[in-house]
């Protein structure tokens, strides 16, 4: 893949995520950052191919550990984000 | 055969960006968000699905990474408290940022000679993930309060930080002429250190109450650094997830900073300047304090038809959610409208408050922005300040040499009466002080807010 081309999906990504958050009520920024955290936690992917192609024992520790750190922030984060969200309640849901 | 498959790895990662985007999308929105954040682990789970396509040697290693990793999230995600939550994020936030570093160093010592391109991409990578990681680290213990949550500086750190950075980059460019060499892979360890000792410094200055702007500001570090992460491997989803990321995280940090009215340079070196401003900067708020007792706290209560509650860190500390609600659900029986004023920065993270609150089970529509509430404080005739300080004081308004003047406030002076709760007479902590407290409407509670609303609880449920 070309270098051009990774960095015009870069920029036009980060235009991406501006208009998507401009407009959040604050009422949601806790949710929306550990949401958005463990989205940052896509270095999993990274983490995996670094593991599963260690070249030597010292690539494999810091693969698998890059690995273990990555997957925390992933499940951890969705987790997370789950409980907070599901405590946000409106009245409809009460009465329910 | 093996075309198909890459094709079809191609294709899980271009769902998993599209599930991304929408997810994020969904998260905006207060009904869909719970959907919008399932939305986005599906992204995830695709995108880590089509990598074990990818990566076939070591499947043991990978298999126990994940489980280990797993576990500790479960575990974490589910014993933490609402109350800690922001030292949670924070420590997540460090681990994604810990993860993007190595992913870098395991690519540069794997294959040292690539082109120019991706060994910048390596260096972006160990030096933001760097920064995330041990910047995260220390909001996670100024959070947790396992150090302490002033601003801790030194003589000359300004200077230090400079020459931290113009050594990093000098080791960087240095590094790039030859990355293969053996110098080069001291180079590297030395440019990590630097950078992890570059986030301690950055961090460890600046004060609790800005904490939000910092958590923010890490967020979207940890984002970048998995896009530059992304240029290392060539691939497109780490791009465009971390570059989400990156542009939310600096997004809520602008938000965060318009609400202090402050600029994110003032708020990342403030600190270092404190310690000068604050010995010229003490003004005197003349006036007394007026004392009430729970009892006649519970006579102007008793009578009040809207009543606004302005929580603040000083909520969290005492835990005194629970008690919050239970006194709101009072007040709504005996006929008050109840709402929950809620400042953009109360708190130590964006949207701390209202966390808490939820955990509390406040229904949604009753917190109130800052903006809303404001132009209806006129009407309001009890204003209940439980723990905040800064984010209600009139000053900011008022008084054109405050430090804090033109920060946006919840107006909650021009309450007919304001019930503060508070410790004692000590200055928030932005160190000012505040003329709220010897207003005439104001009537200071002092004690533990929870014991205090306790105690106001009781009064009505023995009336």
């Amino acid at each position: 893949m070309s270098i051009g081309l990774l960095i015009f999906v870069f920029i036009l990504a980060i235009f991406l995520g501006v208009e998507l958050i401009t407009k959040v009520p604050s009422q949601l920024h806790t949710p929306l950052m550990s949401g958005t955290n463990a989205i940052s936690g896509i270095t999993i992917v990274g983490a995996l191919t670094a593991a599963g192609t260690g070249a030597d024992i010292v690539a494999s520790i810091v693969g698998t550990i890059a690995l273990i750190l990555a997957t925390i922030n992933v499940v951890g984060g969705y987790l997370v984000t789950n409980r907070m969200l599901a405590m946000f309640k409106r009245k409809d849901e009460e009465q329910k | 055969m093996m075309d198909t498959i890459e094709v079809l790895i191609d294709f899980g990662y271009i769902v998993a960006s599209v599930l991304f985007i929408i997810g994020i999308k969904m998260l905006g929105r207060p009904e869909r968000a719970r959907r919008g954040n399932m939305v986005s682990a599906l992204g995830m789970l695709i995108a880590v699905v089509s990598a074990l396509f990818e990566c076939c040697l070591s499947f043991s290693l990978v298999i126990g990474g994940m489980v280990v990793g797993a576990c500790i999230g479960v575990i974490a995600a589910r014993k933490v408290k609402m109350t800690s939550m922001p030292q949670m994020v924070a420590i997540l936030n460090g681990f994604g940022g810990l993860a993007s570093l190595l992913v870098g160093w395991e690519n540069y010592h794997s294959m040292p000679e690539s082109n120019l391109f991706i060994t910048i991409a390596i260096l972006l990578a160990v030096l933001v993930g760097g920064v995330a990681f041990s910047g995260s680290l220390v909001a996670y213990g100024k959070l947790a309060e396992r150090i302490s949550s002033r601003p801790i500086f030194f003589k000359g750190q300004k200077v230090v930080n400079a020459l931290i950075i113009a050594t990093i980059l000098i080791c960087s460019v240095i590094f790039s002429f030859n990355p293969a060499a053996a110098h080069s892979y001291v180079l590297f360890i030395i440019i990590i250190c630097l950078s992890l000792i570059l986030g301690v410094l950055g961090v460890i200055s600046i004060g609790g109450a800005d904490m939000p702007v910092v958590i923010a500001l890490l967020n979207s570090y940890s984002g970048l650094a998995a896009s530059a992460a992304g240029f290392i491997i060539l691939n497109n989803v780490l791009i465009v997830a971390g570059a989400l990321v990156g542009a939310s995280g600096l997004i809520l940090t602008g938000i965060m900073c318009k609400a202090m009215n402050r600029s994110l340079v003032n708020v990342l070196f403030g600190g270092l300047q404190a310690a000068v401003s604050a010995a010229g900067a003490g003004q005197q708020v003349l006036g007394e304090p007026h004392p009430i007792s729970p009892e006649d706290a519970y006579f102007i209560l008793e009578a009040a038809r809207a009543v606004v509650f302005v929580p603040g860190y000083g909520m969290a500390v005492a835990q005194a959610q629970h008690a919050v609600r239970e006194l709101g659900d009072i007040l709504e029986n005996n006929g008050a409208e109840v709402r929950y004023a809620i400042h953009p920065v109360a708190g130590r993270m964006p949207g701390h408050m209202n966390v808490l609150l939820a955990e509390a089970n406040v229904l949604y529509e009753q917190l109130a922005e800052m903006d809303d509430v404001n132009p209806t404080m006129d009407a309001v005739d009890v204003c209940v300040v439980i723990g905040a300080n800064d984010v209600v004081n009139p000053a900011a308004r008022e008084i054109t040499t405050s430090p804090i003047y033109g920060m946006p406030v919840i107006n909650a002076d021009k309450a007919k009466t304001v019930l503060v709760l508070k410790r004692s007479m000590a200055a928030g902590f932005a160190g000012v002080d505040n003329p709220l407290f010897v207003k005439q409407n104001t009537r200071m509670l002092f004690g533990d807010a929870k014991a205090s609303l306790q105690q106001l609880i009781s009064a009505f449920k023995e009336s």
